[in-house]
C-alpha cells in the first residue's frame, strides 16, 4: 500500500497531553542508556585515533600492547575485509582506517582489556608509523585542482571534466528560463555565504556492549536511532548472517541524526569475537567531536531577482558542501530544499560535494537544508530591505502552495506554508514594538519528511490491555504518540496501552528513526495493526453471538451488532473478547507492515528579536516564536518540544557553534567548553504555535515535525542582526568577534 | 593500589574499593551500580553527572571517589520517597520537560539544590542556575516551566 488516505474525524485521545510511558524511568534514573549496561566478564574497549589530519599508515605494531597484563585483544583495519559496496566500504573504513588516516581522530586500532585504565595504557604502547601527507580542511581550498587529494578516484560520473579530484558529485535541480526571469527583475542581489560544520551535540556519547559467542551468534546493546540498520551494517562487516546478530536499542540520549550510523559497534563485536568475552565501548566527548557527526561545511552563492512589488522573478544557487573525507550526497538535499518555500517560474540550483580531511558527515536534523535556506532567505531579506518591502508580505506573495511545481520537481499537494505565514502575520509578536537597540528577523523553513519501512505487532492481552511492539528507538516521546494513536483507534484508554521498542530478533525490519518518520509511518502501521486486531475481535464476537462477522461493527472500544438483522446483543468490549479469546480460537494480535509513502512536506516560519551588544559583538535573542504545520499534533507537548528544540539548536548554529580546525588540520575545540551549545541562560522562552493542516497521506493527517524547526533560525537570526547593526554577515556562526568586525567594517 | 572508601549515598552507608584516581562518577556508576548520574563530557561542562556532596551541587566527574570518604552523597536515585515522586520529578513528567532524558537526572539534582536555597526563583534565576546543565533536546523552555511549577507546589506544601 502506497498511500493511506486521511479521513476527517473527531479525536477523543489524540491531541491530549498525556504522561509519557518512559517518564518515571527517566526522572528516577532507572532508564538504561547505552553506557548503563553491564555483562558478566565484561571487558572494556578503547580506540586509538590518528593525531594527523592526513597520513599514510606505514605500519602498526601491536606486539608490546598485546603483551601487557590485562590486555585481551587488539583489532586494526586488517581484521575487517572491506565490503565491495562503496557506501558500505566507506562506513567500514570510517570505523577503522585501512591504509590512510583521513582526518584528525580517525580510528586506527582498538584494544579490549580488563578495565579502562589498562585499555588506555595499552593504546600508548601501540606503535603506528605514519607518513604524514598534505591535508586540506577548508572547502574552497579543497575544491581547487591543485589541492591535496583526500582520496583518489571517488568522483561520480556527474562531475564534469577538469574539476579537482576532491570534487566527487554534482547535481542540478530547477525549471524555467533563468535569463528571462532575471531580465524581469527590478533588483538582483547576488551574495556568497559560508557556514561552519556543526555537531549534533547529543549529551550521551556513543556507547555499546557487544557479546559474541563461539557458535557464531552475537548480541549488541547500543544507543542508536536504528538498530535494524545497525544490524545490517554490522553483520555485513562481520561477515555474519543478520539473523545471528540480535541488536537491542537502549534508551537513547539524543541523536538528531548523529546516531544513524556505526562507529564503535563493529569494532566492539570484533573485539568480543576475538576475546570470547563481552566488550563494552563508550566514547569520550573528545572522541565524539573528533570522529562522529558533524554536518557538512558549506560555501554557497545565491542570486535572486525581484520586482519592485516583491515578486521573485528568478532564483539561482550554486552550493558546495563538504561531507568530510568521503563521498557525501547531502548536497542533493540542500539543492532541493533551497527554494522549496517559493512558487517560482525560473529556478536553478546546483549542488557539489567536495572532500576534505574532516570526519565523515552524519545526518543532523534536516541534513543539508539549514545551510541552503539560510543563504536563500538572507538574499530574500536583503532584497526586501533594498526595495523597502515587508519581509513577511513578500514571503506570502511568493509562497509555494497546493499546485506549485516545487523547485526540486514534484507538484505540492496540501501544504501549510501560507497558513503558517498568515499565523505569523496575525501573531502579536510580529507587530510588537521593539525596544531601543532591538531588531526583528524572520525566515521560512522546509523539510521533505520521510515514511519508509515499518512493522508493528499489537497483542491484545487477556486482561483487556494492549501491548505494541514497534521497531523505532524513541528520541522524543514517540512511545506516547504511538500509544495514543492505538488507544484512539481501538477506543480504549491510553493507560491500557503499552508500547515497547522490540529488538531485531522480535519484529520485522524498521527503517531508522530519521526523516521525521516515526509518528507518521509507525502511526500508519499502528492504526492499521489496530484495524487488523479489530477485524479479528469482531470475528470472535460474531462467533460468540452466533452471527455473521459482517454483522459486527467496532465502536467505542467494543463490538456491536450492526444492522437490523444482526440480533440484539449488548456490546462486547475489547476486555470481554480478550478474556474469552482462548475459547474462541486463541490469542488475538493485530499486525501490519508497510513501506509508507505520502509523508507530506513540512513548512515552518520563525520570528525572532535580537539585541546586539555593539561593544562586544555578542547577540542576545530576546524573543522567539516558532510557527509550524504539524498536520495533526498527536501529542502537542512533544510537537512543541520538537519545535523548541530545533529552534534552540538552530540558534546555537547561528551564533556560536563551529568546528574550528588549526593550520595543522587538527580540531581545536573538541569539548563542550569550546564548542559552546546554548545553555539555559542564553535563550529566551521559545513560543511554539502549532498549525494543523492535515496531511492527505496519513489516516489522522499527521506530518513529521522533528526536522523543519532547525532550518529557519540561521537566517531568522542573521536577518535580525543585519537590521540591528546595519550590515549583513555572510558567514556562520555569527560569533561575537565576527559581529564586532562587521560593525567596525560598516562604521 | 586501591583505596577503601566509606561514605553515605542517599542515606545508606556504603563501602567500596577504588583506584585513587577514580572519579566519584565512575565509583557511583561502576562500583555501586547507580547509573542515574551520566557522563556526558567528563570535564565538568555538561552537568549530566550532577550530584550533591554534603548538600553542595557538584559535577561528580570532577570529584575523586576518595573525596567521598565520610561525606554524604545524594543522587537522582534518592529523590523519590518510595513510590512517591519528588514534586520536581512529577513536574518534569507533567510538563514534558524531557525528551531523550539523558540530562534529566542532573537537571533534577541541580534544580532540587536551587529550590532548597531559593524556594521562589525568578525565571532568570532558574536559567542561570541551570546554565551548567546542558540539554540538547528541549530548548529549556519546558524545563524552566516545570521547575517553576514544582517550586510553586513545594511552597504550598
Amino acid at each position: 500500500m502506497a498511500f493511506d488516505a486521511y479521513v476527517k474525524r473527531e479525536f477523543k485521545q489524540v491531541g491530549t497531553r498525556v504522561a509519557r510511558p518512559d517518564g518515571v524511568d527517566k526522572v528516577t534514573g532507572r532508564a538504561l542508556y547505552g553506557a548503563d549496561m553491564v555483562a558478566p566478564g565484561m571487558l572494556v574497549g578503547r580506540v586509538l585515533r590518528s593525531p594527523h589530519a592526513h597520513a599514510r599508515i606505514v605500519s602498526i605494531d601491536t606486539s608490546e600492547a598485546a603483551a601487557m597484563p590485562g590486555v585481551k585483544g587488539i583489532v586494526t583495519g586488517r581484521d575487517f575485509s572491506v565490503p565491495k559496496d562503496e557506501f558500505l566500504a566507506d562506513v567500514a573504513v570510517n570505523c577503522l582506517a585501512q591504509d590512510k588516516a583521513l582526518y584528525d581522530g580517525h580510528a586506527i586500532a582498538a584494544v579490549a582489556a580488563i578495565n579502562a585504565t589498562v585499555a588506555r595504557d595499552a593504546l600508548k604502547k601501540i606503535k603506528v608509523e605514519y607518513e604524514v601527507l598534505p591535508h586540506v580542511t577548508d572547502i574552497d581550498v579543497a575544491a581547487k585542482p591543485d589541492a591535496p587529494v583526500v582520496l583518489e578516484g571517488r568522483a561520480l560520473e556527474t562531475v564534469p571534466a577538469g574539476m579537482g579530484a576532491n570534487v566527487t558529485h554534482r547535481c542540478e535541480f530547477g525549471h524555467g528560463d533563468l535569463e528571462a526571469g532575471f531580465a524581469k527583475a527590478d533588483k538582483i542581489v547576488e551574495r556568497s555565504f559560508r557556514t561552519a560544520a556543526t555537531h549534533q551535540g547529543y549529551i550521551e556519547p556513543h556507547a555499546c556492549l557487544a557479546s559474541f559467542t563461539t557458535d557464531g551468534r552475537a548480541d549488541l546493546w547500543v544507543c542508536t536511532q536504528g538498530h535494524f540498520y545497525f544490524r545490517t551494517l554490522c553483520s555485513e562487516m562481520l561477515g555474519m548472517e543478520a539473523s545471528q546478530l540480535k541488536v537491542t536499542a537502549s534508551e537513547i540520549g539524543g541523536g538528531f541524526g548523529g546516531k544513524t550510523t556505526v562507529y564503535l559497534e563493529p569494532v566492539a563485536l570484533m573485539l568480543s569475537k576475538k576475546t570470547g568475552r563481552p566488550v563494552k565501548m563508550v566514547m569520550t566527548r573528545d572522541e565524539v567531536f573528533r570522529a562522529t557527526g558533524p554536518t557538512v561545511s558549506t560555501s554557497i552563492d545565491v542570486k535572486i531577482g525581484m520586482t519592485k512589488d516583491g515578486r521573485i522573478t528568478a532564483g539561482w544557487a550554486d552550493m558546495r558542501y563538504s561531507g568530510g573525507a568521503f563521498q557525501c550526497l547531502t548536497c542533493e538535499m540542500g539543492a532541493q530544499a533551497a527554494f522549496a518555500a517559493y512558487d517560482l517560474e525560473a529556478v536553478q540550483t546546483v549542488g557539489w560535494n567536495v572532500m576534505t580531511n574532516r570526519p565523515k558527515e552524519a545526518a543532523y536534523r534536516a541534513p543539508g537544508a539549514p545551510q541552503a535556506i539560510y543563504a536563500v532567505e538572507s538574499v530574500v531579506d536583503e532584497l526586501c530591505q533594498g526595495l523597502g518591502l515587508d519581509p513577511l508580505e513578500v514571503r506570502i506573495k511568493n509562497a509555494a502552495k497546493k499546485g506549485t511545481k516545487a523547485s526540486y520537481g514534484p507538484t505540492f499537494d496540501d501544504i501549510g506554508l501560507l497558513a503558517t505565514l498568515e499565523a505569523a502575520k496575525k501573531h502579536p509578536h510580529y507587530t510588537a514594538p521593539l525596544a531601543e537597540g532591538q531588531a526583528r528577523g524572520l525566515s521560512c523553513g522546509f523539510w521533505f519528511n520521510f515514511g519508509g519501512n515499518t512493522c508493528v505487532t499489537m497483542n491484545v492481552n487477556t486482561d483487556g490491555t494492549v501491548g505494541i511492539a514497534e521497531g523505532n528507538p524513541d528520541i522524543g516521546g514517540s512511545r506516547a504518540s504511538i500509544s495514543l494513536m492505538a488507544a484512539e483507534e481501538l477506543g480504549i484508554p491510553y493507560e491500557k496501552v503499552r508500547t515497547i521498542i522490540a529488538d531485531t530478533a522480535s519484529l520485522g525490519y524498521a527503517d531508522t528513526t530519521d526523516g521525521s518518520r516515526v509518528t507518521f509511518a509507525v502511526g500508519i502501521a499502528t492504526i492499521n495493526a489496530a484495524r487488523d486486531a479489530i477485524r479479528k475481535m469482531c470475528k470472535r464476537a460474531a462467533m460468540l453471538w452466533g452471527i455473521d462477522e459482517d454483522a459486527v461493527e467496532w465502536k467505542d472500544g467494543a463490538a456491536h451488532p450492526a444492522g437490523p438483522n444482526a440480533g440484539k446483543f449488548p456490546p462486547m468490549s475489547l476486555a470481554d473478547i480478550a478474556a474469552k479469546s482462548f475459547q474462541t480460537g486463541g490469542p488475538i494480535a493485530g499486525h501490519y507492515e508497510v513501506n509508507a509513502d505520502g509523508a507530506g512536506v513540512s513548512f515552518g516560519v520563525h520570528l525572532c528579536d535580537v539585541e546586539v551588544d555593539k561593544e562586544t559583538g555578542a547577540t542576545k535573542v530576546v524573543r522567539y516564536t516558532v510557527f509550524q504545520d504539524a498536520g495533526k499534533a498527536v501529542h502537542p507537548d512533544y510537537v512543541e518540544g520538537q519545535m523548541q528544540g530545533g529552534a534552540a539548536q538552530g540558534i546555537g548554529w547561528a551564533l556560536n557553534e563551529e568546528y574550528i580546525y588549526g593550520a595543522d588540520g587538527r580540531l581545536q575545540n573538541p569539548g563542550f567548553l569550546d564548542y559552546r551549545i546554548p545553555v539555559a541562560s542564553d535563550l529566551p522562552p521559545i513560543e511554539a504555535v502549532i498549525l494543523e493542516i492535515p496531511n492527505p497521506g496519513h489516516p489522522y493527517g499527521v506530518r513529521g515535525v522533528g526536522e523543519t524547526s532547525i532550518v529557519p533560525p540561521l537566517a531568522a537570526i542573521s536577518n535580525a542582526i543585519s537590521r540591528s547593526i546595519g550590515t549583513r554577515l555572510q558567514e556562520l556562526p555569527m560569533s561575537p568577534p565576527r559581529v564586532l568586525k562587521a560593525i567596525k567594517g560598516a562604521a | 593500589m586501591s583505596v577503601t572508601v566509606s561514605t553515605t549515598v542517599n542515606g545508606d552507608s556504603v563501602d567500596f574499593v577504588c583506584a585513587p584516581d577514580e572519579t566519584l562518577l565512575d565509583a557511583l556508576r561502576g562500583r555501586l551500580g547507580l547509573t542515574g548520574a551520566k557522563e556526558g563530557c567528563g570535564t565538568g561542562d555538561c552537568g549530566a553527572c550532577s550530584v550533591t556532596l554534603n548538600g553542595r551541587l557538584v559535577c561528580s566527574c570532577l570529584v575523586l571517589a576518595v573525596e567521598a570518604e565520610g561525606q554524604e552523597i545524594a543522587t537522582v536515585e534518592g529523590m523519590a520517597a518510595g513510590e512517591t515522586l519528588h514534586p520536581l520529578q512529577r513536574a518534569f513528567i507533567d510538563h514534558a520537560a524531557l525528551q531523550c532524558g539523558i540530562c534529566t537526572p542532573g537537571i533534577l539534582v541541580a534544580a532540587k539544590a536551587l529550590l532548597e536555597k531559593t524556594p521562589d526563583p525568578s525565571d532568570e534565576e532558574v536559567r542561570y542556575w541551570l546554565a551548567g546543565n546542558l540539554c540538547r533536546c528541549t530548548g529549556y523552555d519546558k524545563i524552566v516551566r516545570a521547575v517553576q511549577a514544582a517550586a510553586a507546589e513545594m511552597r504550598r506544601a
